[in-house]
């Protein structure tokens, strides 16, 4: 069955919200929850509460990196010092540890931010072409619902969207 | 009580005001484009004149090794703090007045941090010898010294510099799809859709983007705090007179917190009247930060007598003899100015008209960086003229105009990029001051309720 794309753009957060709140509470065939996008000009950390928990999983990404760093750096430095094993270090510790665990540290926040970074844009699907569904209004003061629907489902999708007052909606068929 | 922003802004308004300072600002911009690149000029001047002639022409010499370049070095690391104080402190601490003006503190950041970055490089003096102190795999298994403060620095200052841009950068993006979706086209929609990676505001996007933001923020605050100890480290860390101090790091945090504050102030009147931005960068918050700034001045002349005191009671008669140098010898009306300025100048912030009386603040802002600076002078060059050798006593050393040149140089340095940044990308953060407007009025709703509900309540009680 084909897919279609729609997008409707309300005025306003609770205008939204009533929307999702009903999607997500009436039993439409051919419509998965799941497949709601919001969009907003803002941040709206509530929406969790009506489109329930996502996961957002940059913190495995952070940890990661950050362990990758600190171990990495203190491995090569190290490694650069035990270079010299064969030299005599008067009394001194071949790899000092205190005066190591600066660079260490340094190379741990390094490789924390690059890594946290790099697992935002792999976990916001970022770099990625904008939809064809998309308004400019959404990045000035209007919110955006976007769903993926079967043919069966955009006629009572629409309807619901209209009855909560949407602004505008988009329709494209996709694949 | 004066609100820090109007809750009924429209949000069309805020995308409007900002995207319109990136067209045209008032002409004084020009005008500071203009002395910028002036000042960038002769400081350019200077270092190839440098360069081509030697280190001689800035009458560096042995014992007087740093002079200018390593005190403004330290200066211009120290305005870098402001960008990560206002960004990833006070937004831990969800102090939501720093929205409308973080976004210029971090460009700050970022660009002092460049400009602190170029003293190295010209105190070097053989600029193309700069990679020695990159650690790369040599045919002899040479490496750097890992012990090193300096080595430390190098590391410390190129992890700063890159989370600053990769923080300005995250933060930026839901800024770079607004300009994308709302200028004509032309290169610089270009520009903001290469940027903006295809941002559309959707919740997973904002979900991953607060929790990234989040945690750069966390890395970045002890990320500057050992910055400015590792650069303090390499003056505590030698056996120099004055320099071996155990309050160094802190002291020289705080001087950085400081100075960073101060210039925050000398931005934010600027950016205030060139880019328009009356409604965003308002009095109350011009209060808040002159009254943030006073506290942080309290804490550095705090530091600074304990500073003085350690050297003063610790029966260490070469650093004693220094402090002395410093308040009787050639350098004392430097060190009175700096103590003037950094530690009676900042009064005048508590004085409550003049807390938001703009041309007063300008000023004193100004005054409290030159104290600033004259501190980081004040902390490198009179120990040199007054080390452990008898020959080394009054070996003073006056900078040539080709330091001189270079350190003014560096202002207008820093002036051009950061005032290009501003034409080029937007300075006040929309998204933010739309978040601040919403919860703000959210806030005002929520209590008008409350005070209708208790208004119903009290006039029921009434008729009973």
């Amino acid at each position: 069955m084909s897919q279609h794309h729609i997008l409707a753009l309300f005025n306003n957060f609770n205008e939204a919200e009533a929307a999702v709140s009903e999607l997500r509470s009436s039993t439409i065939k051919g419509f998965n929850f799941d497949d709601l996008t919001m969009k907003s000009p803002i941040e709206h950390p509530e929406v969790e509460s009506v489109l329930g928990e996502r996961s957002a999983n940059v913190q495995w990404f952070t940890l990661f990196g950050a362990l990758f760093g600190g171990i990495t750096a203190f491995a090569l430095i190290a490694g650069s010092q035990g270079n010299f094993f064969s030299q005599l270090k008067g009394g001194k510790p071949i790899i000092p540890i205190p005066p190591d665990l600066v660079l260490t540290y340094e190379m741990f926040i390094l490789g924390g931010v690059y890594i946290t970074v790099l697992g935002f844009l792999v976990c916001a699907g970022l770099p990625a072409r904008r939809s064809k569904l998309y308004s400019a209004k959404v990045s000035e003061d209007q919110i955006g619902l976007l769903v993926k629907v079967d043919q069966a489902a955009v006629v009572t999708i629409k309807s619901i969207f209209t009855k909560h007052q949407a602004l505008e909606i988009q329709e494209e068929a996709g694949k | 009580m004066e609100k820090d922003i109007r809750e009924s802004i429209e949000w069309a308004k805020i995308n409007g005001d900002v995207l319109k300072s990136l067209e045209s600002p008032r002409p004084l911009f020009w005008v500071i484009l203009v002395i910028a690149l002036s000042m960038f000029g002769v400081g350019l001047g200077c270092e190839i004149y440098q360069y081509q002639i030697g280190m001689g022409v800035a009458n560096l010499n042995n014992p007087q090794v740093w002079g200018l370049y390593i005190a403004t070095f330290i200066f211009w690391i120290g305005m870098s703090h402001s960008g990560t104080l206002l960004s990833a402190i006070l937004h831990l601490m969800h102090a939501d007045w720093r929205k409308p003006i973080y976004r210029f503190a971090e460009a700050m950041t970022t660009f002092s941090l460049m400009t602190a970055g170029l003293f190295v490089m010209v105190h070097l003096g053989r600029l193309w010898q700069f990679y020695y102190a990159i650690p790369y795999p040599s045919e002899r298994w040479v490496w750097p010294n890992f012990q090193s403060p300096l080595l430390w620095d190098a590391m410390a200052i190129f992890t700063y510099l890159s989370s600053s841009v990769i923080f300005l950068f995250i933060g930026m993006i839901p800024d770079l799809a607004i300009c994308r979706d709302h200028l004509h086209p032309g290169w610089r929609k270009s520009l903001y859709t290469v940027l903006s990676l295809g941002w559309e505001g959707t919740d997973r996007q904002w979900r991953n983007f607060r929790m990234t933001y989040l945690t750069v923020a966390c890395f970045l605050i002890p990320l500057a705090v050992s910055v400015h100890s590792i650069v303090a480290s390499d003056f505590a860390m030698s056996q120099q007179p004055g320099w071996h101090v155990t309050s160094f790091p802190p002291y020289f945090v705080a001087g950085a917190l400081y100075s960073g504050c101060a210039a925050i102030i000398t931005l934010f009147v600027i950016l205030r009247y060139v880019f328009k931005f009356e409604e965003y960068m308002t009095l109350p918050i011009l209060k808040k930060i002159v009254r943030l700034t006073f506290a942080i001045a309290m804490v550095w002349t705090y530091l600074n007598a304990v500073e003085f005191a350690s050297v003063w009671y610790s029966h260490d008669e070469a650093s004693k003899a220094v402090l002395i140098q410093k308040a009787t010898g050639i350098y004392a009306p430097f060190w009175w100015m700096m103590n003037f300025c950094g530690s009676v100048v900042p009064f005048v912030m508590m004085i409550k008209r003049l807390q938001t009386n703009i041309p007063v603040m300008f000023a004193v802002s100004l005054l409290l960086n030159l104290g600033m600076w004259l501190e980081r002078w004040m902390i490198v060059s009179p120990t040199f003229s007054h080390g452990y050798y008898p020959y080394l006593w009054d070996n003073n050393q006056w900078p040539t105009l080709v330091q001189w040149g270079i350190v003014f140089g560096s202002f207008g340095w820093f002036t051009l990029l950061f005032m290009g940044f501003c034409k080029l990308f937007p300075s006040v953060s929309m998204y933010e001051v739309k978040e601040m407007v919403y919860h703000r009025s959210l806030a005002l709703k929520h209590t008008e309720r409350n005070l209708a509900v208790n208004a119903t309540e009290l006039a029921e009680k009434g008729a009973h």
